[in-house]
């Protein structure tokens, strides 16, 4: 009897399985289910949301972490010479010596304790702090037990993510990745020239059997700018799941370090249907190779893009961070994209010090889905009438992705999450605060020169031969 | 930590701010932060004077600092309120009064806390502030002539009266 339920139940759960997510993904249809369930979730939280407001309202306490209420009176950030400048006050503009007031350590000083309170960089490396709570435990950071109600909500949500969804995702995980294996392999047995045709079909619909199995809510933007053979695809790095969003769009090229185990297998039936380039690790160091390969690929116009991520590692989707110009002095057509995930339904960002890949995947697969949003950015070039270099190129680049994605934009190297900063940046500070004590001597002769934004052209009223 | 933190004058979420800031530095997870802790801060680690900066976080002779010492150092900095001075005339002076933050920096010199800032202490802050791109003699003379400006009772090094004249034209600004 007992095995007459389980059996019925089973057939009826593969049954829905196959009908409502597997067909569609094979077909490319979609039945709008993951769109309300997404709407039904937000109505939720909004809900829940005013029921805590309305409990710390009761018991008179703060719901939400102060941000913008600092500890320092944080000004906004001016250069080294006018902040030195405003530091002495207007009496001492007159004096044509090189000039030090002891006072000069209130500007080193105040810039390391703001630094110390907050910085731009170490909060990239870390999951982004929410303002209100989506009912899951791990981005709960401050709020505490406020209403039996929403207590039950929580324990209900936990029940479905681990219970149904989980269960569910996994199943589809696995039956994606099968067939990602499984189809390289058919696709030899067919015609050769019906064989990119067909690969990129098999591609395209394990990619939309993941999708599903993450309960990924994707939004793509300007499609008519979706990277074309030859170029370089160019997207900010949040996550690995990055390349399941966007490779479930079109076919891509990826680039990366050859693994072991299921990584490996799953990278060597890749490249049986489509060509990617996997580095060996000793590879990887020599940097003329690696530019070598790339430039080939490019100039092959039947194969794919490759897609690239030039921050080399995993920021947190708050900001931008510095990228890699290797990628950017190949000279073939760049396509930024850019990614931007919705942090209300589930945090994407993988804190890879933290959790290895199988318990990230296991949090991706129990949140309530992964929502975001891809924009494909017009075409660059580098121009290189105008002298422009490849790191100057990587930096226009940059910014228009974190201008169209609204992300904060930073020069910093997204590898300090683990090196330490090196010395020259260091340097550079040294080198500004001595041309204000002495002068620069360079300064006079470009007097003459329209500004172009150096700040140290302007206040120089100091007498050259005295400069030295 | 309550009582401790009244003459703090630190408000709740200011304080709740500092602890999950003081949480995140401290990547160990024991309660305390060292020094490599403050120099994973890039910002820091690239100010020329960071590492006198980190010091002042630390006890004589410690290596560790704890949370309440993190946020003491730190009260150093918070912007003076107006209402606070009305508030209780007869308490010793806050911490973060301009007096206390000019005590700040002039420890920042004075790395034998004799009281004084004498010619050579000068010189490795200034040496600190500009690197390689200034010589020696020229890094003196500024020594000299800074100290010949300051010191008023003649005795070739700066004591902290002398060092709140010399910053006179700070204390008419609202600082930090």
């Amino acid at each position: 009897m007992f095995l007459l339920c389980l059996g019925i139940s089973i057939t009826v759960w593969f049954t829905l399985l196959f009908v409502f997510i597997i067909m569609p993904a094979v077909l490319g249809v979609s039945f709008g289910i993951r769109s309300f369930y997404m709407r039904t979730l937000l109505k939720i939280f909004e809900w829940a949301t005013l029921r805590m407001e309305l409990g710390a309202k009761e018991k008179n306490q703060e719901l939400y972490k102060p941000y913008t209420n600092g500890i320092i009176a944080k000004e906004p950030p001016s250069s080294l010479q006018q902040e030195i400048q405003e530091l002495r006050g207007s009496a001492n503009s007159l004096r044509s010596e090189p000039e030090f007031e002891m006072a000069d350590i209130f500007y080193f000083c105040r810039r390391g304790v703001e630094s110390i309170v907050d910085d731009e960089v170490t909060k990239r490396f870390s999951a982004q702090e929410l303002k209100s709570w989506n009912l899951l435990t791990r981005s709960n950071y401050n709020f505490r037990h406020i209403s039996l109600r929403l207590t039950v909500l929580w324990g209900l949500g936990i029940l479905i993510r681990y219970g149904v969804l989980l269960p569910l995702r996994v199943t589809l995980a696995v039956t994606g990745i099968c067939l990602l294996l499984r189809g390289g392999v058919t696709v030899v047995l067919y015609v050769f020239r019906l064989r990119s045709y067909l690969s990129e079909k098999v591609h395209l619909m394990c990619y939309r059997i993941c999708v599903r199995a993450l309960t990924a809510i994707i939004t793509y933007h300007n499609r008519e700018n979706k990277p074309k053979n030859g170029g370089i695809c160019v997207a900010n790095h949040t996550t690995p799941i990055d390349v399941i969003i966007l490779a479930n769009d079109g076919c891509y090229s990826l680039v990366g370090q050859v693994h072991g185990g299921l990584m490996g297998m799953v990278q060597r039936a890749m490249v049986k249907s489509s060509s990617h380039i996997w580095f060996e690790r000793s590879e990887v160091k020599d940097r003329h190779l690696v530019a070598k390969r790339l430039g080939d690929h490019v100039a092959d116009k039947t194969k794919q893009p490759i897609l690239v991520f030039p921050e080399g590692t995993c920021i947190n989707n708050t900001s931008v961070m510095m990228f890699k110009k290797g990628s950017f002095e190949i000279g073939c057509t760049v396509y930024p994209v850019a990614i931007k995930y919705d942090p209300r339904f589930g945090d994407a960002f993988w804190n890879s010090s933290k959790f290895g890949m199988v318990s990230y995947l296991l949090r991706m697969m129990s949140s309530w889905a992964i929502v975001c949003s891809v924009w494909y950015l017009p075409p660059m070039n580098r121009e290189v009438k105008e002298g422009e270099d490849a790191v100057q190129f990587a930096n226009r680049v940059k910014a228009a992705i974190a201008a169209q994605g609204g992300l904060v934009d930073l020069i910093w190297d997204g590898g300090l999450k683990r090196a330490k900063v090196k010395d020259v940046f260091k340097e550079e500070q040294q080198k500004l605060y001595s041309k204000v004590l002495v002068g620069d001597s360079e300064d006079q002769m470009e007097d003459k020169r329209s500004e172009d934004g150096t700040p140290e052209g302007d206040e120089s009223s100091k007498d050259p031969a005295e400069g030295q | 930590l309550g009582g401790s933190c009244a003459n703090l004058l630190l408000s709740h979420s200011q304080i709740t701010r500092l602890y999950s800031r003081f949480t995140s530095l401290d990547k160990g997870e024991n309660g305390t932060l060292s020094r490599e802790d403050f120099q994973r801060i890039p910002e820091l680690a690239i100010n020329p004077l960071g590492d006198r900066i980190i010091n002042a976080f630390f006890p004589e002779g410690e290596d560790q600092v704890n949370f309440r010492g993190f946020m003491r150092t730190l009260a150093h900095f918070r912007p003076i309120e107006d209402n606070e001075k009305s508030k209780n005339p007869t308490a010793s002076e806050p911490l973060n009064s301009r007096t206390n933050k000019l005590l700040f920096a002039f420890r920042l010199y004075d790395l034998d806390r004799d009281d004084k800032i004498s010619r050579d202490e000068l010189l490795q802050v200034l040496r600190m502030m500009v690197g390689v791109n200034i010589s020696d003699e020229q890094l003196g003379s500024i020594a000299d002539r800074t100290i010949q400006e300051a010191d008023t009772n003649g005795d070739n090094s700066i004591s902290f009266n002398e060092f709140i004249k010399a910053s006179f034209v700070l204390t008419l600004h609202t600082l930090l």
